[in-house]
């Protein structure tokens, strides 16, 4: 399976940009002001391709402060809450899905 | 336990002050990503989905007290208090922090530990048999001549940038606990009829999305030139394996498509020009390297001691004797091996109190060695049975006493989607909520031997090619789904399994290997007929039909 980074571009609606923290491989996303927050909430949205890879190429200007960028799929609610847009980008946003051993 | 030298102390304290400044390099930006990421993967260091990870090897799968009790310190201060046990030997720390990373190593590289050879296309961590020097099957300690492959390859030059990443399985018992014969190479160590020392060699085994069992491509290889030998098949694979495409470039499809026959030529023609050089196995240095092994002083003890027989009235302690107990070579001793697969469970994964749990225990019963499987399992190897009694009251107290060794729900799988950047889906939950329907212990008994493996995705680290039963996640429009195979295997009979039928949802999964399971209870010729023989005798389409029909 090829990594998203990895994969052709396909825009069908609202999309982020993500990334993993340097430091310590965090999930980040690419804000408005273009730099990054652990919060999905922060995320700049976009919906077309064209809007995603400018996105996409300003995120991958500067490589110390995230890892690995690319385009990932969300949802925005109607109140304008967002959310991962796919089982990949919950599980990163909210950790494996069973509990963890203690 | 082999005990390495002030050279190995002080090439790992080299290593790490290496990978500090790389780190520190990283951080300052004077390394970029790309420049970085072929420095962190060479020493064991993986970005996942969220996280960090560091895949530490464990060499042919031995670890002593001291070095286990050090992984717990570092699950504990630098992890979130667990490791992974993989299908391959190694432990993993998935929540690792880049800017700690060099403690956590410097840290294990204080008990000669470290996480060279566990990623990039290099001669990975050799693996064998977690019963080695302990199982009456065996001819000779597979374990010294995986040592001499791995000082022979760590680092080396030639073999740093293959095609692809090469790995190496040995073997010196009848019954193949090490999967040799799905690996690059499979060395099946045995003796000739004149009683000398030497290797069947296979090559070209392997799963992934291309999977094959191996070839032989030599019956009989004097142990002494196995260092020649080898290098004579990376040589080959070195010059004619392809480096256009990643998913063609493993040494099995050479194999595969020039033939075992020419690959066997194209390897005895290079091996003819070198047999006699500087690789030629000397009995000076086999016996260097077999005195670097420290065995147990045994006592001499009888089998069933009066304290096990006594203990062996408590039914629960019986039926862990019957499933996790195994026969030693030396009388009045045994093999133990500890379930990491409590039920609902992540498989293969231990928290650092469990591993100073085990630590400790070794230290106390089994002279300070715990061994690895492929199968996410530990073993004590060592234990004088007058012990088992105090043993399993300890390891039962630390939850790591499930009499499941073996049975349906001793699952192997893969980490998937809950952590692997590369997963289609998960496959941890997958193996939870099928082991859940065999919570009942009687019941998977009544089972018997039955492998499940669980893999996320195609490139198959939970091997379910080779599961009794395997179950292969595929991702379809956003879903995940699971493509389910019957009557593989990995032993000395090694064969890929059939597909039963088309995929299935995540949350039939469950349900359908309940009902593959019955559907063999039914059709068996007898308690006896394991469920890998029913599928040999019967074929999948018995078992489609039912299972198909019920869905």
């Amino acid at each position: 399976m090829a990594a998203p980074q990895q994969q052709k571009l396909k825009v069908n609606g609202p999309v982020a940009v993500t990334a993993n923290r340097l430091t310590d491989g965090a999930v980040v996303w690419r804000t408005k002001a273009g730099g990054w927050s652990v919060e999905l909430a922060d995320a700049a949205v976009v919906t077309t391709a064209d809007a995603a890879l400018a996105l996409l190429a300003e995120a991958g200007k500067r490589d110390l402060d995230a890892v690995g960028p690319y385009v990932a799929p969300v949802l925005v609610g109607t109140d304008g809450a967002l959310a991962p847009g796919n089982l990949r980008e919950r599980i990163r946003v909210a950790g494996p899905t069973f509990e963890l051993p203690h | 336990m082999y005990a390495y030298d002030e050279f190995d102390r002080a090439f790992l304290a080299e290593r790490v002050a290496e990978f500090r400044d790389q780190v520190g390099r990283r951080l300052s930006g004077a390394l970029s990503e790309d420049e970085f990421k072929p420095l962190r993967l060479m020493n064991g260091v993986y970005l996942q989905l969220h996280a960090y990870m560091l895949r530490i090897a464990i060499p042919y799968g031995t670890l002593s007290a001291a070095q286990l009790r050090r992984m717990a310190h570092v699950a504990r201060v630098y992890d979130r208090g667990y490791g992974h046990f993989t299908t391959r030997q190694n432990i993993q720390f998935n929540w690792i922090k880049l800017d700690e990373l060099p403690e956590a190593m410097a840290a294990l590289a204080e008990v000669g530990v470290h996480g060279i050879q566990t990623s990039g296309n290099c001669i990975r961590n050799v693996t064998t048999d977690q019963w080695a020097a302990a199982t009456p099957e065996e001819c000779d300690d597979p374990r010294i001549w995986a040592e001499i492959l791995r000082q022979y390859s760590t680092l080396h030059p030639e073999f740093t940038y293959l095609p692809r990443k090469f790995k190496i399985a040995v073997t010196a018992a009848g019954h193949d606990r090490a999967a040799i014969k799905v690996h690059d190479v499979g060395l099946r160590l045995h003796r000739n009829e004149a009683g000398e020392l030497g290797f069947e060699v296979l090559v070209g085994g392997g799963l992934g999305r291309t999977p094959f069992v191996g070839k032989s491509i030599r019956p009989f290889l004097p142990a002494r030139e196995l260092l020649s030998y080898i290098e004579a098949i990376m040589r080959v694979y070195n010059q004619y394996g392809r480096r256009d495409n990643i998913y063609k470039a493993r040494i099995k499809i050479l194999v595969h498509e020039i033939g075992a026959e020419e690959f066997s030529k194209a390897v005895e023609a290079e091996w003819a020009a070198i047999r006699d050089g500087a690789l030629h196995l000397t009995d000076e240095a086999i016996a260097d390297i077999r005195d670097r092994f420290i065995y147990p002083a045994f006592e001499t003890l009888e089998n069933e001691p009066a304290e096990l027989i006594e203990a062996l009235a408590d039914p629960r302690f019986a039926t862990w004797h019957r499933n996790s107990v195994h026969t030693h070579k030396v009388p009045g001793h045994a093999i133990v091996t500890i379930s990491l697969k409590p039920v609902g469970a992540p498989p293969g994964d231990a928290t650092a109190d469990q591993m100073d749990v085990v630590a400790d225990l070794a230290e106390r019963y089994a002279f300070s060695e715990i061994r690895v499987g492929h199968e996410q399992n530990l073993c004590l190897p060592h234990v004088a049975q007058r012990d088992l009694p105090a043993l399993w009251a300890a390891l039962d107290a630390a939850g790591l006493a499930t009499p499941n060794v073996n049975l349906v729900n001793d699952i192997i799988s893969c980490p998937g989607l809950d952590y692997c950047a590369l997963a289609n889906t998960r496959a941890i939950p997958v193996a939870q909520e099928i082991a859940k329907r065999f919570a009942d212990l009687d019941r998977a008994r009544g089972v018997g031997r039955l492998h499940i493996n669980i893999s996320g995705c195609i490139n198959a680290c939970g091997h379910h090619h080779v599961g009794h039963i395997g179950i292969l996640g595929v991702e379809k429009n956003g879903q995940e789904f699971f493509q389910i195979t019957l009557g593989g295997r990995a032993d000395e009979h090694a064969q890929l399994g059939t597909l039963l039928g088309p995929a299935v949802s995540y949350e039939q999964v469950p349900g359908l290997v309940e009902d593959v399971v019955d559907t063999y209870m039914e059709l068996r010729a007898g308690p006896h007929e394991l469920f890998i023989d029913t599928v040999a005798r019967l074929g999948v389409e018995p078992f489609k039909e039912r299972v198909y029909a019920a869905h």
